[in-house]
């Protein structure tokens, strides 16, 4: 038996995105800008790919850039948008849990002149709302965010943060790295006081190589790739048409019965983290005094007490359980996960810690096959541990 | 501009009656360098001398780094070929080849000549003091020193005219694959592929054992050693890896012996399957990147205690060597990105937190007494389902 619990690092492409992206290879493969018939049918697809996003997120077809996924979104949203309002001031603010493809073009940043405020959570990986107001000053001009957490699943009150920037200062930009959290949740930027908006495609069961930012009507941001012209000048460079069309296609099939679907994946983390927490020496991470409903559908960060985990998640490859490290870890290398330390995960767990994620297509028997395997390898690795 | 490359060699043009079989091969190697780049090139052995020359068109740089790995080269020259050897096109030839070489004049010169064709109506004293006399007159700027030149400007005159200047250093050593095999216990680190390399630059030909741990060592880490491997066999030609499975007998030792002597005592078992493959291919020692002092188990006790199961030798090149020495080696022979790749080796999983320093071997060997139920059969098994590859082929 097989069991991929690692949705969170990608997901496997719905049939009928592979059905639709060999479409565009093998019959519409113009190119959109070309102005003949061939042209017009691979541009069909951007403009139906575009309409499906813009409808998902009850925003503007205009307001989506396409892009060559997560990275290259946050890259563009926090870059082209500091660089874009620079003159309104230099300060900006985000978390001490982001990607690092949010850290990292903020590290750049600052390098470049900005100040970056890292905002710390609590031990459910929630952001400090008290330490946002207070970070808040007349040079903010951004805040950045993100939605869900990629290493242990916690889900920041975007309504709350949203309304607090807006108190503040209407006129500060607010960006949600929402590529965890797409296709989970149904998201409405306009609602939430969001001006930018990061998503990747092949989290949603759609390609790799392909995502979008969603950059509200007036919101200023500069461009980071300049060639052609293409999407209005916001991103030069011929449209990944095969990418593209498979990115609208999962757009559109993991909001279809979107309710039961999640309900199912809730279901399923419930069952998961009951029975995982059953096992001797074992905790699950960031569900301090929180129902899992209050976590995302997806992701489940276990320790496992004296197991190493990069040991662990091998064994289990072995047995064709596929899961996450919570941190790269080695013993030529320690760079631990900044994300588990900064929920205060114990300094002797950092090293011991999985992660399990689900996607709409996990089941029950996987999760139960995974956990089985678990249980039998554990007193085996523990035996053989550093003493 | 070039159309040949003259091949210069140091120690082998020494050997005695054995020359020809070493110049032979070399002549074989630069070859087989050669091959591996675009274009085609005719490799002869004349006068103690190995001569590549492009029949076709050829990327200059491509070629020059081809030949800077063969080992047994210690320089190499390009030279300019030109067909008319009338004496006053020589004369010409010469002055256009300064010309073209160097940009910059100011610099002082002696000019060779060689007269491979006797018949020619121009004596070698005669062609040096025209020669130097033309580019005096030619170039102002240019001064000759014949004690201590900055440059040497050979002119060889045979059925066509051969000009060159400048040598760039090879590698050294003697050509592959005239010393005998041994075989190389890589890891994943940074000394082992520097080992091999150094042994290989003496004319040996390599085999290699890996010792993976699954789950203990990942995938990844073994395709790092495979890569590693790769890199060393651009130098030493195709290597022979085997993959041997290794977790079984380190879990078994884990079990029934003490914590610090873990390492030594796993050392001493890597030496032992090493050895026993070495055997079985032909091999005449073993090749380790053991430094003394470096680490635990490379202590001059610990070398004596894991020395003490082989019986061929052990060769052990980096052993006097700094760790900055071994890096420089290892970025020049661009092992060096790919050995700092953060994967798990089997050396560092259960590695203890003192391990004994100072092994006594009787100790040792008492500890390993506690093994003799099953090591026999493990060993046995770790040989039987280890995995051959070979690289650089």
């Amino acid at each position: 038996m097989e069991a991929y619990l690692d949705n969170a690092a990608t997901t496997r492409p719905f049939k009928e995105v592979w059905d639709i992206m060999k479409k565009t290879m093998e019959e519409d493969y113009g190119n959109p800008s070309s102005l003949h018939k061939k042209g017009m049918e691979a541009e069909n697809y951007l403009r139906n790919t575009r309409t499906v996003i813009a409808e998902s997120l009850k925003v503007k077809e205009k307001e989506i850039v396409i892009t060559s996924g997560g990275t290259e979104s946050n890259n563009m949203a926090l870059i082209g948008g500091a660089f874009a309002n620079q003159r309104s001031g230099k300060h900006i603010i985000t978390t001490r849990i982001e990607h690092a493809s949010v850290y990292n073009p903020l590290l750049f940043l600052e390098k470049q002149g900005f100040r970056i405020t890292f905002l710390p959570v609590d031990n459910n990986g929630h952001v400090d709302l008290e330490e946002l107001k207070n970070a808040l000053c007349e040079e903010t001009i951004l805040v950045s965010i993100m939605h869900v957490n990629n290493e242990m699943g916690a889900v920041e009150d975007l309504q709350t943060i949203g309304e607090i920037i807006r108190a503040y200062n209407p006129e500060i930009l607010f960006h949600v790295d929402a590529i965890q959290s797409f296709g989970k949740f149904k998201i409405y930027p306009k609602q939430l006081g969001v001006h930018m908006l990061s998503v990747s495609g092949h989290k949603i069961h759609g390609p790799k190589g392909v995502g979008f930012l969603y950059i509200q009507d007036k919101t200023k941001v500069l461009p980071l790739i300049h060639g052609g012209g293409q999407q209005k000048g916001m991103r030069s460079g011929t449209e990944n048409v095969p990418g593209i069309a498979g990115l609208g296609k999962a757009v559109e099939l993991i909001y279809e019965n979107h309710a039961d679907k999640i309900a199912n994946m809730y279901c399923l983390k419930e069952y998961f983290v009951e029975e995982i927490s059953r096992i001797e020496g074992v905790k699950v991470n960031g569900l301090a005094g929180i129902d899992v409903r209050d976590t995302a559908p997806h992701v489940v960060s276990v320790s496992f007490k004296g197991i190493r985990s990069e040991v662990l998640l091998h064994a289990l490859e072995e047995k064709g359980v596929y899961v996450s490290s919570g941190s790269a870890c080695s013993s030529n290398h320690p760079s631990i996960s900044g994300t588990l330390r900064a929920i205060g995960v114990d300094n002797d767990l950092l090293d011991s810690t999985l992660r399990f994620s689900f996607s709409v297509n996990t089941t029950k028997e996987e999760l139960a096959y995974a956990m089985e395997q678990v249980k039998e390898l554990l007193p085996m690795l523990r035996r053989f541990t550093r003493r | 501009m070039y159309k040949a490359f003259l091949i210069k060699y140091a120690e082998i043009g020494v050997k005695g009656k054995n020359r020809h079989i070493f110049e032979e091969a070399l002549r074989r190697q630069v070859e087989k360098a050669l091959k591996e780049t675009e274009g085609e090139f005719n490799v002869t052995r004349e006068q103690g001398r190995i001569y590549a020359e492009a029949t076709k068109d050829y990327n200059y740089e491509d070629a020059l780094e081809a030949l800077s790995r063969v080992f047994g080269v210690v320089g190499i020259c390009p030279v300019v070929i030109y067909d008319d050897i009338e004496w006053e096109s020589v004369q010409k030839n010469v002055c256009d080849f300064v010309g073209n070489v160097y940009k910059d004049k100011n610099f002082t010169f002696k000019v060779k000549a060689k007269r491979g064709n006797k018949n020619y109506p121009v004596t070698s004293p005669e062609i040096c003091a025209k020669i130097g006399e033309k580019l005096l007159e030619a170039y102002p700027e240019m001064k000759v020193d014949v004690k201590n030149p900055d440059v040497f400007i050979t002119v060889e005159v045979r059925n066509r005219l051969y000009v060159y200047s400048e040598t760039i250093e090879g590698p050294g050593g003697m050509p592959t694959g005239t010393a005998g095999k041994a075989m190389l216990l890589l890891s994943g680190g940074i000394d082992s592929p520097v080992a091999g390399y150094m042994v290989a630059k003496r004319g040996v030909t390599l085999e290699a054992t890996y010792f993976h741990a699954p789950p203990y060592t990942s995938d990844r880490a073994k395709q790092k050693v495979i890569d590693l491997a790769k890199q060393v066999a651009k130098y030493a030609g195709p290597i022979k890896l085997n993959i041997v499975n290794f977790t079984d007998i380190q879990l078994y030792i884990y079990e029934q012996c003490p914590e610090d002597e873990l390492t030594i005592i796993m050392r001493r078992y890597m030496m032992m399957i090493a050895q026993k493959l070495a055997e079985e291919s032909g091999c005449l020692g073993l090749i380790t990147g053991e430094s003394i002092g470096q680490v635990a188990s490379q202590t001059m006790q610990s070398l004596l205690t894991t020395n003490e199961v082989c019986t061929l030798p052990v060769y052990r090149p980096l052993i006097a060597l700094d760790k900055q020495e071994i890096v420089a080696i290892a970025e020049k022979i661009d092992t060096y990105e790919t050995s700092i790749l953060p994967y798990e080796d089997c050396c560092t999983i259960f590695v203890a937190k003192h391990p004994v320093t100072k092994p006594n071997l009787k100790a040792i060997k008492r500890s390993e007494e506690k093994l003799s139920e099953k090591i026999e059969e493990m060993l046995q098994k770790a040989v039987e389902t280890m995995e051959v590859i070979t690289v650089g082929e």
